[in-house]
Formats: C-alpha cells, structure tokens, sequence
C-alpha cells in the first residue's frame, strides 16, 4: 500500500519535471495577482499591511483552484484514471497519494514564495512565521477540498468554471482562519487559536477526504 | 471462474442488454461481438467492476466482485479503449509504473525484454512522439508481463495493430490460455482466432 503511495507521488512528480510549465503557470499566477493589488491600491505602507494576509491568502486560493482542474483530467483523458481505480491499493489510498501530489506541487511552492509576497507589502517580518505556517496548514486541506470538486466535476463539459463555483465556497472557512491567524499576530495577540482550528481542519480532511475523493471519482467514471 | 448473472446495462436511459448470463472459466477465450453502440466496451466495464450493472451482478470465484474490491483488481488486468499510457514518459516507465500499481512490480531487464517482445526494443522516446500503433503495442506488453495475473480484459486489442502486432497478440492470448488462464475481450472484426464463447450483442 505504501508503495503504490510512494509509485503515485513519484509518477506525479515525474510527470510534472517533465512539464515544468505546468506548475510555473499556477506559481506565477499566484505572484502576478498578489502583486497587482499593490499596484492599484497604491503604495501606501499602513494599507497594505492590513491587506496583505487577505489578499495573499485569496491569491492562495485562486492559485490552487487553476491547478485543480488538472488533478485527474490528465489521467482521465488517456485511461490512466481507470488503471488506477483498478489498481492494487484501495482507492482511497491513491487518490490521497494523487492529492498529496498535489499539494507537493501546488501547496507547498506556495509556502515557500509567500515571505516573498509578504515582503512587498511591507508585512513585518516576525509575521513570516505565522503566515507561512497558517499556509502549511491551510494549503493541503485546499488541495483535499478541490480533490473532491476535481472528482465530481471530471468530464463535464465547463467543469472548471462549475469547480470554482463548487469549491470556492467550502474554502472560505480555511481563508478566514488563515488570514485571521496573520492578523491577529499583526495585531500583537496569539494567533494560535486560527492555528489551531486550522490544523483541526488539516485533521478533519485527511481523515474523511480521500474517501469522499474515492466516491466523487467512482461516481464520475461510470 | 467468472461467472455473470442476469446482467443489464443502462446507458442514457436505454436498455443495450438485459438477461445476459454466461461463465468464464480457465482457459477459455471469450469474444464480445456487435455492432457499434452495442455496449461492448460496457460489457467490459461492468466486468472489470468499473461499471455497476443495473440488473444482475458478476461473481468471481463464487464472490460478487463489489465485496471482492481491489482484491477482484489484483487478479485481473484490464485493457480500455485509451491506451492508458503518459504522453511525458517512456514505453518503459509506463509499464514499470503499470505493473507496480497493479500490484505485480517488474524488474528493469523484465520490462526491458517485455516491450522487446512487442517489438518496441530501444525505442527510448516520450510516448507523445510514437505513432497510433506503437501506443497500443506499449500499453500491450503489460500482457507480457501478466502471464501470473488469471482474468484478462481486452476492449478492441487489435485495433491500430499491423499485422505483426496482431500475430504477437494472439500468440500472447493463445500462451495465457493455455497456462489456464481466462480472457475476454471485445472486436467488430474477426480477429482470425476461434473463441470458445461468443456472446453477441447484437443477436
């Protein structure tokens, strides 16, 4: 079982080496838009201080939904989706390892770029922490949501406008809990209640996703 | 072996078969005959457990496959209509990645000798610059490497094969039958080789 994990994970990432621009497009979409904000707001420091775990939090979001769309659809397209569910390993146990590929390509790179993002909004930098922390936490369960749209909405025709409509909504919990982290950090509290909840989150959806991911996906393969 | 009972199919609210029953046991080949939109492919599907039926169910060894799960997928190979290999990689990363899912992992030289079998021997490109034929011939050599594995599923295996890959095919099919294993698969052509069983879809 951990082995088909290790072989999916491995396969994704393979396949995502061999089509860098994949994932630059989502990382770059995801800078380009937490950039633009400053731009038409204007550079006033204080503002953009108060917006800055907002709208690198939203730009997370927007960021993972345009890589959702690809999640199975690749897979679907050339049959390799079938061979899956018919694979060794429980369903479950593969679509988790498909969306822990996922966040290994979509989550995490973001993660890693935000004290970037954060720096050019002038965001103080014991604040860093929080942020890339409450990503770390919050991303995943992104990527575990958008799995289940992924799974509902694969071979629709327009699925990925009905997957943003699906998903969007479920991510607001993860956006207030993790922008909430920052600003409270910023405004000198404890943000280890946000934290908190958001790793309960992370929690919650690891334990009940995959199998939600398996019956969306059985659902859309008949 | 396989036995199917009663089975219906229900696609878009019309009836393609209802009332089908048969048995697949070792070392017999089956052949799902019809004409277009006959619900061969589903035929398939339903007995690979990709599909559930709307009437009737598919047992294995006595057991619905529904109970049976990923332990029914372990003993079967099933090859669909796509191909089922990554355009970003090669003839022989799609089989080593093939065999390790289904359950049956396969050493380099294995995968090496089975992709020589079907004739793709050195061809160490992307799938994405090989031709319709050289695709099917890939995703074939998985049987080269399944001779442990008792239920063979085909939808249209000799499509896009030139007469050589036909031939390597049938010799596949004919030594997996004779170790006593069990194959279905479906064709609008006459593949030039007797099946024990047909069951026609159109009939």
């Amino acid at each position: 079982m951990l082995d088909a994990v290790r072989c999916i994970v491995g396969r994704d990432l393979l396949l995502a080496l061999r089509r860098r621009t994949d994932i630059a497009t989502a990382l770059l979409f995801f800078v380009v838009v937490a950039s633009l904000f400053p731009l038409g707001i204007g550079a006033e420091p204080n503002l953009l201080r108060a917006i800055a775990p907002g709208v690198i939090w939203v730009a997370a979001l927007l960021s993972t939904m345009l890589s959702l769309a690809r999640l199975f659809a690749a897979d679907h397209a050339d049959g390799t989706l079938e061979q899956l569910v018919l694979g060794a390993a429980p369903l479950g146990v593969v679509v988790a390892a498909k969306t822990l590929a996922h966040w290994l390509l979509s989550g995490l790179p973001l993660v890693l770029i935000a004290p970037v993002i954060a720096l050019q909004y002038d965001l103080p930098q014991p604040l860093y922490g929080v942020l890339a922390l409450s990503l770390l936490l919050g991303t995943p369960v992104l990527s575990m949501i958008g799995a289940i749209g992924a799974a509902l909405t694969l071979g629709i025709r327009g699925g990925g406008v009905l997957l943003a409509l699906l998903v969007l909504p479920l991510y607001v919990p993860v956006l207030i809990m993790g922008a909430g982290s920052v600003e409270m950090a910023a405004a000198g509290l404890d943000p280890g209640g946000q934290l908190l909840i958001l790793g309960a989150l992370l929690v919650f959806s690891a334990a009940f996703a995959p199998w939600a991911i398996a019956a969306a996906l059985r659902i859309s393969l008949e | 072996m396989l036995e199917a009972k009663e089975l219906e199919c229900e696609r878009g609210g019309r009836s393609l078969f209802s009332s089908l029953s048969f048995t697949l046991i070792g070392g017999e080949a089956l052949r799902v005959a019809g004409a277009n939109g006959r619900g061969k492919t589903s035929l398939l599907r339903i007995l690979c457990g990709l599909l559930p039926p709307s009437q009737g169910e598919v047992l294995w060894k006595g057991t619905p496959i529904r109970a049976l799960k990923e332990d029914f997928s372990r003993e079967l190979v099933y090859l669909g209509h796509a191909p089922a290999v990554k355009d970003d990689l090669t003839a022989a990363e799609n089989l080593a990645i093939a065999c390790r899912l289904a359950g049956n992992p396969q050493p380099d030289d294995a995968v090496a000798e089975a992709l020589a079998q079907l004739g793709l021997a050195g061809v160490n490109q992307q799938v994405r610059k090989m031709s319709q034929g050289q695709r099917r011939r890939a995703a074939l050599a998985r049987l080269a490497l399944s001779a442990s594995v008792p239920l063979w599923l085909l939808d249209e295996p000799f499509s896009a094969l030139d007469t050589g890959g036909v031939d390597t095919l049938r010799d596949l099919i004919f030594k997996h039958l004779e170790r006593g294993g069990a194959v279905a698969f479906t064709t609008h052509q006459d593949p030039g080789m007797g099946a024990a069983k047909v069951v026609d879809l159109d009939a």
